[in-house]
């Protein structure tokens, strides 16, 4: 049998932390075999990212490899200078990396990147049309048939998913065995996604190479791998075939993040206390909604971001609202909380909030709006001041809008109903982790006692395990409180889990509305038959 | 600064004995211009004619100058008249500035454009040539030097507050205030100042050093307070006639400056590097 | 562009402009009687009443302010900014006399303090000491805090009075410019290396040059082909600060050095209370300092490719 491509043995990998040394990658071994698709999966901090580094000898300065080996075929680099690995990567093993649009030098054109790519692993020495003739090429490979054209252009002339395939022509340049890819997809749109992946996956079979795919969405490692290897803390607590894990994980952890990915349920989640009210009154009503931003500069060129949009929200109810970037849903979010008006020509659209209308209102009456219509942020982590206390943060909406009151004991209570304690309300929010930053911030969106939140993106910036406790609390809390919610997402795996009702959107417009069971069993227009294929997990794995 | 923290600050302070000796530093200067008499016992303006260009010794520990003055008495009363101009440059830029700054980044549009073009101007004018320039006019005084160095630096103060201001608006927690119900003075107030003012205090640290540096050369160039009042650049410009044979009479109170001002740096850095942000 | 270029050029020309209004604002009406200015303040007393009339009437300060004004503007834009109180001569020409002599020692001091600034980025950023990465991170600080005054007498001190490798005084001869250079360059270096360091540090970290150490690149493949060029644009950005260090320190440096130039002309200027000289240098160095600025804004866009486009998306 000949050695795997990659064979990683007892690596331990540490960070320095003040003047001690903290491991962020104990004891790991993994290997991938030629024409392998294996996935590695693990949420932000599991020390994935710092597996692939060490592999590749891209370890920060801060970081040490403190044991263990590091083997390419019949090679062990473990030490390698970095002029010597030099000669490996690129060669050998090409590398994807997470974000597209930090990945390429802004400055220099596509096909320039590509041409390095190349020349640092030919040993030959060529003449430039020969050059250009190999980048080419590997444009195309990468799946970019108009190469040409890509080859002049700068990379901020591109979409994400192109700067995306030019990253995979620059990994496939020097002719790798082994591609390492960390997170390729996780800045791009799920249908964008899709195709990314199944191009790798076509290049495994076509070009034989072996494939590790770092991820953090168990779904697309079920989808495309033979392998798994699933990683928390630093350790790698289960490794084996997909359909293994899927069918007998043996690994609690494994097991959790089985249960929370949002593909692997069907059915809506129940509250646990309460029941969801059936009421057909609508609570929020939007109306022929159009947002129309004109460009700076001389003439008048305009982005048209909404087009005549209508919404209508049932009490007590979840409405979701979904579509990819460029959608318009956040804009409309933002416009049916009065953070921005819609345009009042060729006509006003409306918000009406029960049969009070938001459009036009002046400050002072919106503030009245804000008891019974509050917000919640994508992220957390901007959307706290660094410098007010837990108390502070949710006393906010009680002091600005004057309710009466113990302020305190009603911090406390919301504290509570978002499942923390009276032991956070003196934190920073910078002593929080992500997850309870977000509860924080629902705690101070409920502290009105509002009819309609307004939720953007609220839980994609959070880990599928938090991301799974974020749902099941709004679900309690809709049961408790009667709460109505627009939930802006664009994930449709978690529209199944929370949806009454289903809104999805394409560059400014509504394809298809309504009840979410419908929609989801049967959607009538392509595009959503299209983003629904493209949800992760959602087919069965190509075991091989 | 919560009780939580303050030991944590303490023990972090302590493994950079640089910054320690940095704060070291400008206690001692402080302390110099506060009670003077109390870290010399020879005055400053009398000396013994006799004992003219002395060099460094136990008695003299910076040695004397050409009228037998003993220039370490010279350079801690110069600390005075230095540093209470350097204060007062900074009180004048740094008030006049971020209010300047917090209106245009605040009110935008008109308010931003006009005030932004007025910062352009005083900008395109080196502030130690404009200090001079104001100096010039209003005469030459200690005072006068610190008002002129505090005026041509507003500017700067003005373009990063408005900076700040602008950045922090644009954030989520601001909008969330907005949203929470909050006017737009209450915003101001407890989400907008405070946030934007970190940085432009860190600002106000670092130009703490450059004051001192430029009331400093404006008193080199002879512009402040004439002798013999002691003070730190003239001391070093009353040496410089004599820098071939008697250097340490230049150099020493010179040394003194540079080390308030390294120290001065190293401080501003530290507090750009706040944990919070 | 077009437009872009058009309202640069604009704010160039109004910060011209407003320097010129505000040096008169300044010089000639601020001050009760202006005219007082123009002799020596141990004198003032003695000067019979219709001497200073006379020299008011000279001057047009007699005149309705407005008038002085315009009549001032009109001359200074024919490039005429009178003459000198002290020499007689006429301003344009005292300064311009006097112009290539800073101009030398600001470019010399200019290109060193580049040489240096990048030797402190590169040193800093690529080697693996700590201690050494920490000494050479805090040179820029230092730089910037040693006063220009006082490092030009160090270095007399030393070089010229105790070696003699070099003349202490003057403006002679290449060997005279090499201590003021020194000196000037030093404060000079101070902001660029900082920034340089710091663009040296983030252009390392980020993403792209992952890639490329992906591709197979080595360190210094990377740093010749596509972080120098990253780093080192930004630089631009802190022109006017450069451009200031540049003024004031050469003020001083020829102070120091007692040589001829634009810096020692503005000292005796304001020393003797040369009101028109005075104007007309602040106005000459806020119309370079505008003239640079316009330079760099111009020239940006065809340096960076990123900002390129969104002119052209703003100008269609």
């Amino acid at each position: 049998m000949t050695d795997p491509l990659l064979r990683l043995r007892n690596l331990t990998v540490e960070y320095r932390a003040g003047r001690r040394w903290t491991p962020a990658v104990r004891d790991a071994s993994l290997h991938v075999e030629p024409g392998e698709f294996v996935s590695l999966v693990g949420e932000s901090g599991s020390g994935k990212t710092t597996l692939v580094q060490a592999a590749l000898g891209l370890l920060p300065p801060a970081a040490r490899q403190s044991s263990g080996t590091v083997q390419y075929s019949d090679v062990d680099v473990t030490g390698w200078s970095d002029r010597r690995m030099a000669l490996v990567r690129g060669n050998y093993v090409g590398f994807i990396p997470q974000d597209p649009n930090t990945s390429l030098n802004p400055v220099k054109k596509i096909g320039q990147q590509v041409i390095e790519a190349v020349k640092f692993n030919e040993t030959k020495r060529r003449d430039a049309a020969a050059w250009r003739d190999a980048a080419l090429e590997s444009l195309r490979t990468a799946g970019l048939a108009d190469a040409e054209r890509v080859f002049a252009q700068y990379p901020h002339e591109l979409s994400g998913g192109m700067k995306q395939r030019a990253l995979i022509a620059i990994a496939l340049a020097g002719k790798p065995k082994l591609i390492l890819a960390d997170e390729p997809t996780s800045a791009l749109d799920v249908t964008v996604q899709r195709r990314i992946l199944d191009h790798l996956a076509s290049l495994r079979e076509e070009l034989g190479i072996g494939i590790l795919l770092v991820t953090h969405d168990l779904g697309v490692a079920l989808d495309r791998s033979d392998r798994i290897a699933v990683m928390q803390g630093g350790l790698i607590v289960e490794e084996g075939p997909t359909a293994r894990i899927i069918e007998d994980a043996a690994d609690p952890y494994t097991r959790r993040l089985l249960d929370a990915a949002p593909s692997r349920h069907t059915g809506r989640l129940e509250p646990a206390t309460g029941t969801r009210p059936e009421d057909d009154s609508i609570v929020l009503r939007a109306k022929g909604i159009a947002k129309t931003y004109r460009l700076r500069g001389r003439g008048r060129r305009e982005l048209r971001a909404l087009d005549g949009v209508d919404l209508a929200v049932r009490r007590g109810t979840t409405h979701a609202i979904v579509g990819e970037s460029g959608a318009g849903k956040s804009t409309l979010a933002r416009i049916l909380v009065g953070f921005d008006a819609p345009d009042r020509t060729p006509e006003p659209g409306t918000v009406h909030l029960g049969d009070r209308e938001l459009t036009g209102l002046g400050h002072k009456a919106l503030r009245e709006v804000r008891r019974d219509l509050q917000f919640v942020f994508q992220n957390p982590f901007t959307s706290l001041d660094p410098r007010f206390t837990v108390e502070r943060i949710i006393a906010e909406p009680l002091r600005a809008l004057q309710i009466p009151g113990d302020r305190r004991a009603r911090v406390v209570q919301l504290l509570e109903a978002v499942a923390l304690d009276e032991s956070h309300l003196g934190r920073l929010p910078a002593e929080l982790s992500g997850g309870q930053r977000q509860r924080v911030a629902i705690a101070r969106a409920l502290a009105p006692n509002p009819d309609v939140l307004v939720l953007d993106e609220a839980v994609s910036a959070l880990d599928v395990s938090v991301q799974a406790q974020i749902l099941r609390l709004l679900v309690d809390l809709q049961g408790e409180f009667g709460l109505a919610y627009v939930f802006v997402t664009h994930d449709l795996g978690v529209v199944r889990l929370i949806a009454d009702d289903v809104t999805v959107m394409r560059e400014g417009a509504v394809v298809e509305s309504g009840p979410a069971a419908a929609v989801l069993a049967a959607p009538e227009a392509d595009y959503t038959r299209e983003l629904l294929a493209a949800v992760p997990g959602t087919r069965p794995a190509t075991v091989r | 600064m919560t009780v939580l923290t303050a030991p944590r600050a303490t023990r972090d302070l302590l493994r950079q004995p640089v910054l320690v000796a940095a704060w070291v530093v400008v206690a001692l200067a402080i302390g110099w211009a506060l009670l003077p008499q109390l870290f010399t016992s020879f005055s400053p303006y009398t000396g013994d004619p006799t004992a003219s260009f002395a060099p460094p010794s136990a008695d003299h520990w910076f040695g004397t100058d050409r009228l037998g003055r003993d220039l370490y008495a010279r350079c801690v009363y110069g600390a005075r008249t230095t540093l209470t101009a350097t204060l007062l440059a900074v009180v004048v830029a740094f008030g006049i500035g971020t209010v300047i700054g917090l209106v245009a980044g605040y009110f935008g549009r008109l308010w931003d454009n006009a005030i932004m073009r007025v910062v352009d101007v005083f900008l395109a004018i080196p502030s130690l040539l404009l200090a001079m320039v104001v100096v010039s006019v209003l005469g030459y005084s200690a005072n006068n030097i610190a008002l002129a160095v505090g005026i041509s630096s507003i500017a700067s103060f003005a373009r990063v507050m408005r900076s700040e201001v602008l950045a922090v608006v644009g954030q989520d927690y601001v909008k969330a205030a907005y949203g929470a119900g909050a006017g737009r003075l209450a915003v101001l107030a407890r989400h907008v100042v405070p946030n934007s003012l970190s940085s432009v205090i860190a600002l106000a640290a670092l130009e703490v050093g450059t004051a001192v540096l430029a009331v400093a050369s404006l008193g080199f160039l002879g512009y402040g307070s004439p002798p013999p009042e002691p003070e730190w650049g003239l001391l070093v410009a009353e040496g410089r006639d004599y820098v071939a044979v008697h250097p340490w009479i230049s150099i020493l109170p010179g040394t003194a400056l540079a080390l308030v001002v390294i120290a001065a740096h190293r401080i501003s850095t530290s507090l750009r590097k706040d944990p919070r942000r | 562009m077009l437009r872009y270029a058009a309202l640069k050029t604009g704010r160039a020309l109004f910060v011209v402009w407003a320097a010129f209004t505000l040096t008169f604002v300044l010089l000639f009406v601020l001050p009760a009687n202006p005219e007082d200015l123009l002799f020596d303040p141990a004198e003032l007393n003695t000067i019979p009443p219709e001497v200073r009339e006379q020299v008011a009437a000279n001057y047009g300060f007699d005149e309705p302010v407005l008038v002085q004004y315009f009549e001032r503007l009109g001359r200074a834009l024919a490039g005429d900014f009178g003459n000198s109180v002290q020499s007689g001569k006429p301003v344009t020409e005292a300064v311009l006399g006097v112009l290539p002599n800073t101009l030398l020692l600001s470019a010399g001091a200019l290109a060193l303090a580049a040489l240096i600034a990048y030797g402190i980025a590169l040193t800093a950023t690529s080697t693996r000491r700590p201690w050494l990465r920490n000494l050479v991170e805090s040179l820029p600080s230092a730089a910037v805090s040693v006063p220009v005054f006082l490092s030009g007498i160090l270095l007399l001190q030393v070089f010229a009075f105790k070696l003699g490798w070099f003349p202490a005084f003057g403006s002679d001869g290449p060997a005279s410019l090499v201590l003021p250079l020194v000196t000037l360059a030093v404060p000079v270096s101070g902001p660029i290396a900082q920034l340089l360091v710091r663009r040296f540090t983030a252009e390392l970290e980020s993403g792209y040059v992952t890639t490329s150490r992906a591709k197979g690149a080595t360190r210094e493949q990377i740093v010749t082909g596509d972080v120098f060029r990253n780093a080192s644009l930004p630089a631009l950005t802190i022109t006017g600060i450069t451009f200031g260090n540049l003024i004031a320190g050469s003020v001083i440096t020829e102070t120091v050095f007692a040589r001829e130039g634009v810096g020692r002309l503005t000292q005796t200027a304001i020393n003797t209370l040369d009101v028109p000289l005075v104007q007309g240098i602040v106005v000459l160095v806020a119309a370079s300092f505008a003239f640079i600025n316009l330079a760099v804004d111009l020239v940006y866009p065809l340096l960076d490719p990123r900002l390129r486009a969104t002119l052209a998306l703003e100008a269609r």
